[in-house]
């Protein structure tokens, strides 16, 4: 299907003259160089819309599949409104997804083929999504930790060079913040209730930590893609830059929050103005990426599934579609 | 529509979204302010298109009107700068108020 927002997949039209691929690639550079954004249609090189389809299709899965952890709390959360937000949680989420599937479809590839490209285990998704949540607790350490780890992503990519992305970037971030907001509340609640749920808390704490600063990826002298992005300006700050910039921001909260960081090698260095920290373990982000986490395959599996009892749905909608275009086209015929 | 679509004797009934039209939607953010694209998605058929844009891209009072409309539908442009489609405006600079010279002391203009 081409559309206006799609990149052109025929030649150029024979009124049109043909520019010389040098002449193109400087005109992107350009682009690229004067801060502004590329968009759709423009010419850009074959890796960097190779690895805008790679990255932005990663990250619609990790929001489709990042529904899943919170949402096996929400028939089980402890009030009609604690589900209530976590329901309108999870639906943002699989809003995120919709919004960035969007803009990979502006790339020239098929929201279909990238689901079939998950389920069939051929594109990863965020590795924090792969822990399991088997305390409540979990609800309101994701939305501190993971949801503001997500921001201190996704804040730098509003203003990434690709245009799309960089607009559903706006919209998620927007979002974004409720979903950090409601986790941080929910644990200042249970941190004023019961010695029980003070514990329930910090232990929840305990196992997402680490986890949480894997998110931001490999270490920068161990990134390969890294460098190529940030030329491309599709990445505008490091792995590690953002890591640091999470724990700046995240350690002040844990202290008014009253829990602990478990992090022995965590202390304020006076001299960077920053915390210095432990370094992540990331032999663990290795093997959960590759797909041995506690539960990549219940993820996916779920996901396939889901994706699978939906087709007489699918369905059903295509062919009412069709009776009604045809019901249409008759009456028109018939009134002429 | 494409291979898809043999389910049960209906002709041309795609069997999964893949066969699903996509549209542009265009949201009015509030009365005096015009529609605004702000994305796609894939839709059955109009209606659904209209809720679906609805549930994705209202969920916080951001539009009191929506437009969906076919992605095959909307003509456009070439993307390139330099197309001379754009070039008839270039050189008329008279079209511009700085282009006319005139006194500081005249009020009001």
């Amino acid at each position: 299907m081409a559309t206006a927002e799609q990149a052109p997949t025929g030649s150029r039209g024979p009124e049109e003259t043909p520019v010389e691929p040098a002449a193109l690639q400087r005109q992107f550079d350009e682009t690229i160089a004067r801060d502004q954004r590329i968009e759709p249609r423009d010419w850009m090189p074959e890796g960097y819309r190779r690895t805008l389809v790679r990255q932005i299709a990663q990250h619609a899965h990790s929001e489709i599949i990042g529904m899943q952890p919170e949402g096996d709390w929400i028939t089980r959360a402890p009030s009609l409104r604690r589900k209530a937000i976590l329901f309108a949680k999870v639906q943002d989420e699989a809003g995120h997804g919709l919004y960035l599937y969007s803009a990979a479809e502006t790339l020239g590839v098929d929201r279909a083929d990238l689901t079939e490209r998950l389920v069939e285990g051929r594109q990863k998704y965020s590795s924090i999504f792969n822990y399991p949540t088997p305390t409540y607790a979990d609800v309101g350490t994701i939305g501190w930790f993971v949801d503001g780890a997500a921001i201190c992503n996704q804040v730098p990519l509003c203003r990434s060079s690709y245009g799309p992305y960089a607009r559903a970037m706006v919209r998620i971030c927007k979002e974004e913040s409720f979903h950090q907001r409601q986790g941080y509340e929910l644990l200042l609640t249970m941190m004023r209730g019961t010695e029980a749920q003070r514990r329930m808390v910090q232990e929840s704490v305990d196992r997402w930590w680490w986890p949480s600063l894997m998110m931001f990826g490999p270490p920068d002298d161990n990134s390969p893609n890294s460098e190529r992005s940030m030329a491309w300006k599709i990445k505008r700050h490091s792995n590690d830059e953002l890591r640091q910039r999470f724990v700046d921001m995240t350690v002040p909260q844990a202290e008014r929050l009253g829990v602990t960081l478990p992090d022995p090698e965590l202390r304020w260095n006076e001299e960077r103005g920053r915390y210095d920290f432990g370094t992540p373990d990331f032999s663990e982000l290795k093997r959960v990426i590759s797909g041995e986490g506690p539960c990549n395959e219940e993820r996916v599996a779920r996901r396939r599934k889901a994706h699978q009892d939906g087709a007489w749905v699918r369905e059903a909608a295509a062919a009412h579609a069709a009776k009604q275009a045809s019901g249409r086209a008759t009456r028109q015929e018939a009134a002429a | 529509m494409s291979a898809a679509e043999q389910a049960e004797g209906i002709p041309d009934v795609p069997v999964d979204a893949r066969g699903w039209p996509m549209y542009e939607i265009f949201v009015r953010a509030k009365r005096g302010l015009n529609h605004v694209h702000v994305g796609s998605l894939h839709a059955a058929d109009d209606r659904m298109a209209l809720t679906h844009a609805r549930d994705l891209y209202t969920r916080r009072n951001e539009g009191v009107s929506v437009w969906a409309v076919r992605s095959e539908s909307i003509v456009a442009s070439t993307p390139d700068e330099k197309d001379p489609f754009f070039e008839p405006s270039g050189d008329k600079v008279y079209r511009h108020p700085t282009f006319y010279e005139i006194p500081d002391d005249v009020p009001h203009i």
